[in-house]
C-alpha cells in the first residue's frame, strides 16, 4: 500500500498514531511521577503499543512497528507479573526513548519524507531489559509465561471456556458450543463509527490483525479492497466476519475490540462455520464486565494471562465506545467556515433589524420576533465559539516532559505545578502559544532556577517549583509562567542593554518593570554560555512576536531571590473582538478596545509641533506622538481643527500614541474579516489589520496599532507629508 | 442531483457560455469580457477607500457580506478619472477564485463572437493595449476583448512604472 500525503488512510494513521503516542507519553510521565506503574497503566500502555504495532505494520512502516512490537512484548511480560518490583525509572527512560523515536518518524512522514530511522538500538535495549526481566526468577510465572502476546493457547482453554460460559449465561445466550477443545466457530459483526473513513480498510486491517490466530475465515463483503461497494455495505450492515479458530472467545473478542473507530462489536459462537447468525446476539460489551470478573478467580492460578486480559477489558471498554460515541472529529477548516457564516449572520441580522426603511415604524410583533431572533443568533454565536475552544491542558501537559528531561540533564530538582489547565482558548491561539510557552519553561528551568546548592545556601527548598497557571479574566486569558528562582538581575540587564546599544533613555528614568521589559528586545540574551536548552540565539523577542501574532502581549515581573513571573495575555478568540468605532470624514475605523487607554478632547495650545512637522501632546507629564488619521490615510473631508475632533490614546507594549479622529461612534463587538486577497497581494497596506462590517452594511477598517507605530517611525525617516500628498493626488 | 447529471449541466453551461461576451463601455470604447468570468452586475455601491492602493483600486465594497475590491477601469486603462454617474456599473468577476468588481461607465449587452471573428490585437505601444487579447467583430461593431487574467497580474509592472 503506498502511503502519501492527502491519502485519507495515511492521514488517519498519522493522526491516530500521533494521538496514541502523546497519550502514551503522558501516561509514562504520570506513572514516573507516582513512582510506579499501576496495573491499569501497564494494560493501557500494552494496548497502545499493540495498536501502534498493528497499524504501522499495515502501513508498512516496519521500523515503527518493530519498536512497538518490542515494547509490547516488554509490557506483555510486565502485565503478567504486575506486583513485582522492576526498575521503573529505567523502563520510563526506555519508553520515552521509544516515544521520541516514533515521534521523529511520524514527523518525517508528515513532512513527506520516508520513515527511515533505525530503531535497532532502542529495540536492542528493550530486548536486553526484557531478557533481564525474564531471567529474574519469578515464582508464579516462570519462563513459561513468556512475553509473546499471543501465547494464550491450549493451556488456557479451560478457564476461557468458563469465561465464555459465564458471559453467555449472563447475557441469556446460547452456550458456547466450542467450550471443549478443538476448533470453534464465531460470527462477528463490526460496526464502525460514522466518522470512520475508509471502513473497508479498517475491516481489512481487522482481518489482517486477526488472521494469524484463525484457522479459517470468511467475511461479508468478500472483497474488501477492490470492490467499490464494500465500504457502503460495511457502513449499512456492518462488517461480518465468520471465523474458525482454536483460540478462546475472549482472545478473539479482545483482538477485535482493539480495532480503532469501532462503534459496536457483536461476537457470538455458532455451530457451523458458514451458519447464519442465530438469534440476534445480546450486546456483548454490556454483559461483559461482571462475568469476566467472575472468571478471574478461577483463572488466576492457572496461567495468569486471562486474568490480565479480563482486567484490561473494563478499562478499555469504558473508554472506546464513550470516545467514539459522543465525540466526532471535525476539520478545523469547516469550523472556520462556520465561524465566517455566523459572522455574516450577525451582520445580516443587524441589517434586517436596523433597516432604515422600518426604523420609524411602530411594529410591536416585529420587535418581539426580532428579540427572539437576536437571542438565537447570540446563542449560535456562543456555541460556535465554544466549539472552537480547546482546553490548555494538552499544551500544559507537554511541559512535564520538558521539565523532566531538563531537570535530569541539568541536575536540578524541579517540580512543575499546573493550575487552571482546563481554561479554554481558541484553537488557533493554542497553535501560536505552544512554542512560546515551551521557551519560557525552558528558560525558567535553565536560567531562572538556581542549582540545588545555591538554593540550599539561600535557605530555599532544594526543589525548585515552576508554576504554569491559566485563568480567565474578562475577554482575555492570562497565562502565567512563574518560577521561584533567583529572579532577574536589574543590573545585569542594564549592563547588557547598554553594551548592545538598546538603551535610549537615562537609566535613572526607568522603572524596574521597564528595565525587565528590555529582555524582550531583539538581540538581547543574558546568558553568556550557550546551553543545550536555551540561548541558541532565539530570544524572548521571538516569544513576544509569536504572542503578538495572536493579538496577545507579554510582560515580566521579578523580585530578586524570589523568582520571576511572565504574564501572557491573549484574547479569547480572534474572530470577534471588542472594537471602538471612530469616524474620519466619511471613512470608518475600528480600534480594538483592548489597546485603547483613553480618549479626550485637546485644546489647540496642547499640541506641540517639532521642526519636522511632527505633532506631539503632553498628557500628565508624558509626551505622546499625535497621528492624524485623515493625514495618514489621505482621507478627504473630516475635521482639521484639533479642537473639533477627538484624540484616542492607543497603547501597545507600554508605548502610547494619540490618534486624531472626527468623533467616536461607540463600542461594539465586531467580526474581524481579512482584507480581500487581491488587496493583500498588492502588499502595500500598513496600519490596517483587517476590516469589519457594521450593522448598516458599511465597512470599517480595523486599525493595527503595532503597525501604526512602525509607520510612525518610518514616517520620521522619510517624511509622512510626501506620502500623504501622493495619496491625495492618487 | 446526481453526479453525472450535474456534470452534464456544467458541460451545457460551459457550452452555452462559449464565445459569449459581456460588453461594456469605458470612455467611449466598447470592451468585451468573457461571460464565464462574470458573476453578476450591480449598481454603484458605497466604496470604502483603502489607503496605500494604486489609483485604479478604488477600495472595497460589501457584496452581501463578502468584501471585494473594486477597480476603476477608466483609471486602469490610463484614462482620466470621471465622477460616477447613474449609469456607472460594477461588473463582479471571478478570476481564479478571486472576486473583484470592475467599475465601468455602462454595461451594453451580451454578444456572440465566434472565435473566427476575433483578430489578434495590433502591435501597438499604447499602454491600455496590454489587457487586450483580441479584437472581435459583432454586428458591424468592433469590441476590444479583455484578457481578464492580465487585469489582475499586470499590477506588478504597473507598480514598477508608477513608483
Amino acid at each position: 500500500m503506498s502511503a502519501r500525503q492527502g491519502d485519507p488512510i495515511f492521514e488517519a494513521y498519522l493522526a491516530e498514531t500521533m494521538q496514541l503516542i502523546e497519550e502514551l507519553e503522558e501516561l509514562i510521565l504520570v506513572c514516573e511521577h507516582e513512582g510506579a506503574f499501576t496495573e491499569e497503566a501497564i494494560h493501557e500502555i500494552f494496548r497502545i503499543m499493540h495498536t501502534v504495532k498493528g497499524s504501522s505494520a499495515m502501513m508498512q512502516y516496519h521500523n515503527i512497528a518493530a519498536l512497538a512490537h518490542a515494547l509490547e512484548d516488554l509490557f506483555s511480560l510486565l502485565r503478567e507479573r504486575p506486583s513485582r518490583q522492576a526498575d521503573w525509572s529505567g523502563i520510563s527512560d526506555l519508553m520515552l526513548e521509544g516515544v521520541d523515536f516514533t515521534k521523529v518518524e511520524l514527523h518525517k512522514l508528515q513532512n513527506g519524507e520516508p520513515a527511515d530511522g533505525d530503531a535497532s538500538t532502542v529495540i536492542a535495549k528493550v530486548n536486553r531489559l526484557l531478557g533481564k526481566l525474564k531471567d529474574e526468577p519469578d515464582a508464579a510465572n516462570g519462563a513459561g509465561g513468556a512475553a509473546a502476546s499471543d501465547a494464550s493457547t491450549a493451556g488456557t482453554s479451560g478457564e476461557s471456556g468458563s469465561a465464555t460460559c459465564g458471559s453467555g449465561s449472563a447475557g441469556g445466550m446460547i452456550a458456547d458450543p466450542g467450550a471443549s477443545d478443538g476448533p470453534r466457530h464465531f460470527a462477528a459483526r463490526l460496526i464502525f463509527t460514522e466518522d470512520c473513513q475508509m471502513a473497508n480498510i479498517r475491516a481489512y486491517q481487522a482481518v489482517f490483525q486477526l488472521k494469524d490466530r484463525l484457522l479459517d475465515y470468511r467475511h461479508i463483503p468478500e472483497n474488501l479492497l477492490d470492490d467499490p461497494d464494500a465500504e457502503a455495505v460495511i457502513r449499512d450492515q456492518g462488517f461480518r466476519l465468520f471465523m474458525t479458530t482454536d483460540r478462546s472467545r475472549d482472545e478473539i473478542y479482545e483482538a477485535l475490540s482493539g480495532i480503532s473507530y469501532l462503534k459496536d462489536l457483536e461476537l457470538e459462537s455458532i455451530a457451523e462455520p458458514d451458519g447464519r447468525c442465530g438469534p440476534e446476539p445480546a450486546e456483548e460489551h454490556a454483559s461483559r464486565d461482571s462475568p469476566a470478573g467472575g472468571a478471574d478467580g478461577g483463572g488466576t492460578d492457572g496461567g495468569g494471562q486471562p486474568a490480565g486480559k479480563t482486567a484490561a477489558a473494563p478499562g478499555r471498554e469504558s473508554r472506546t465506545p464513550a470516545q467514539h460515541g459522543t465525540t466526532i472529529q471535525v476539520n478545523v477548516g469547516k469550523l472556520d467556515e462556520l465561524m465566517d457564516l455566523v459572522g455574516e449572520l450577525v451582520i445580516a441580522e443587524a441589517m434586517v433589524t436596523q433597516n432604515p426603511e422600518i426604523a420609524r415604524l411602530q411594529l410591536e410583533q416585529f420587535q418581539k420576533a426580532v428579540r427572539h431572533l437576536q437571542k438565537i443568533t447570540k446563542e449560535i454565536q456562543d456555541k460556535v465559539m465554544e466549539i472552537r475552544m480547546v482546553p490548555l491542558a494538552t499544551t500544559f501537559q507537554r511541559m512535564h516532559r520538558i521539565v523532566r528531561d531538563m531537570s535530569r540533564k541539568l541536575g536540578k530538582n524541579v517540580a512543575l505545578r499546573l493550575i487552571g489547565e482546563e481554561t479554554e482558548v481558541d484553537k488557533s491561539v493554542i497553535e501560536h502559544i505552544t512554542d512560546p510557552l515551551m521557551h519560557l519553561v525552558r528558560n525558567a528551568v535553565d536560567h531562572g532556577l538556581e542549582s540545588a546548592e545555591e538554593r540550599a545556601a539561600a535557605g530555599k527548598p532544594e526543589t525548585g517549583t515552576i508554576t504554569l497557571e491559566a485563568l480567565n479574566s474578562g475577554g482575555e486569558v492570562l497565562i502565567l509562567v512563574r518560577d521561584d528562582g533567583r529572579g532577574l538581575s536589574r543590573e545585569r540587564i542594564l549592563e547588557k542593554a547598554k553594551a548592545r546599544g538598546l538603551l535610549h533613555r537615562p537609566e535613572a528614568d526607568l522603572a524596574d518593570r521597564e528595565i525587565f521589559q528590555l529582555i524582550f528586545l531583539p538581540g538581547f540574551s543574558t546568558k553568556e554560555e550557550i546551553t543545550e536548552y536555551s540561548g541558541r540565539g532565539v530570544g524572548l523577542d521571538v516569544v513576544q512576536q509569536n504572542i503578538a501574532e495572536v493579538g496577545g502581549t507579554i510582560a515580566v515581573d521579578s523580585a530578586p531571590g524570589e523568582g520571576t513571573v511572565f504574564t501572557i495575555k491573549i484574547p479569547l478568540t480572534l474572530a470577534i473582538i471588542d472594537g471602538m468605532n471612530a469616524r474620519v470624514g466619511e471613512a470608518l475605523y475600528t480600534i480594538p478596545t483592548t489597546s485603547i487607554r483613553e480618549s479626550f478632547r485637546a485644546r489647540a495650545g496642547d499640541i506641540i509641533t517639532d521642526p519636522d512637522g511632527n505633532e506631539m501632546i503632553m498628557v500628565r507629564g508624558e509626551c505622546y506622538p499625535v497621528l492624524r488619521i485623515h493625514r495618514l490615510f489621505g482621507v478627504e473631508g473630516g475635521r482639521r481643527n484639533i479642537e473639533d475632533g477627538v484624540l484616542i490614546m492607543a497603547e501597545q507594549d507600554g508605548r502610547g500614541i494619540c490618534l486624531f479622529a472626527d468623533e467616536l461612534l461607540g463600542q461594539q463587538q465586531v467580526v474581524v474579516k481579512s482584507l480581500p486577497r487581491y488587496i493583500r497581494k498588492l502588499n502595500r497596506v500598513r496600519g490596517i489589520s483587517g476590516c469589519t462590517l457594521l450593522g448598516d452594511g458599511s465597512i470599517s477598517l480595523i486599525l493595527d496599532i503595532q503597525g501604526l507605530f512602525n509607520m510612525k517611525h518610518e514616517g520620521e525617516d522619510c517624511h509622512v507629508g510626501d506620502r500623504t500628498e501622493r495619496n491625495l493626488a492618487g | 442531483m446526481s453526479e453525472t447529471a450535474r456534470n452534464e449541466t456544467l458541460l451545457d453551461e460551459e457550452d452555452s457560455q462559449r464565445d459569449k461576451y459581456l460588453t461594456f463601455v469605458v470612455d467611449g470604447d466598447t470592451y468585451g469580457i468573457e461571460i464565464r468570468y462574470v458573476t453578476e452586475i450591480i449598481g454603484l455601491q458605497k466604496i470604502t477607500p483603502v489607503p496605500d492602493m494604486p489609483a485604479f483600486v478604488r477600495g472595497i465594497i460589501n457584496l452581501r457580506g463578502k468584501i471585494i475590491p473594486v477597480m476603476d477601469m477608466r483609471v486602469r486603462f490610463n484614462k482620466p478619472f470621471r465622477e460616477y454617474m447613474e449609469r456607472t456599473c460594477i461588473i463582479v468577476v471571478d478570476i481564479r477564485d478571486l472576486s473583484i468588481g470592475l467599475i465601468v461607465d455602462s454595461v451594453a449587452e451580451v454578444v456572440n463572437i465566434p472565435a473566427g471573428a476575433v483578430a489578434p490585437p495590433p502591435e501597438l505601444t499604447r499602454r491600455g493595449n496590454r489587457f487586450i487579447m483580441g479584437i472581435g467583430q459583432a454586428a458591424g461593431e468592433v469590441k476590444l476583448l479583455l484578457d481578464c487574467e492580465k487585469l489582475l497580474t499586470e499590477e506588478e509592472t504597473e507598480q514598477l512604472l508608477t513608483s
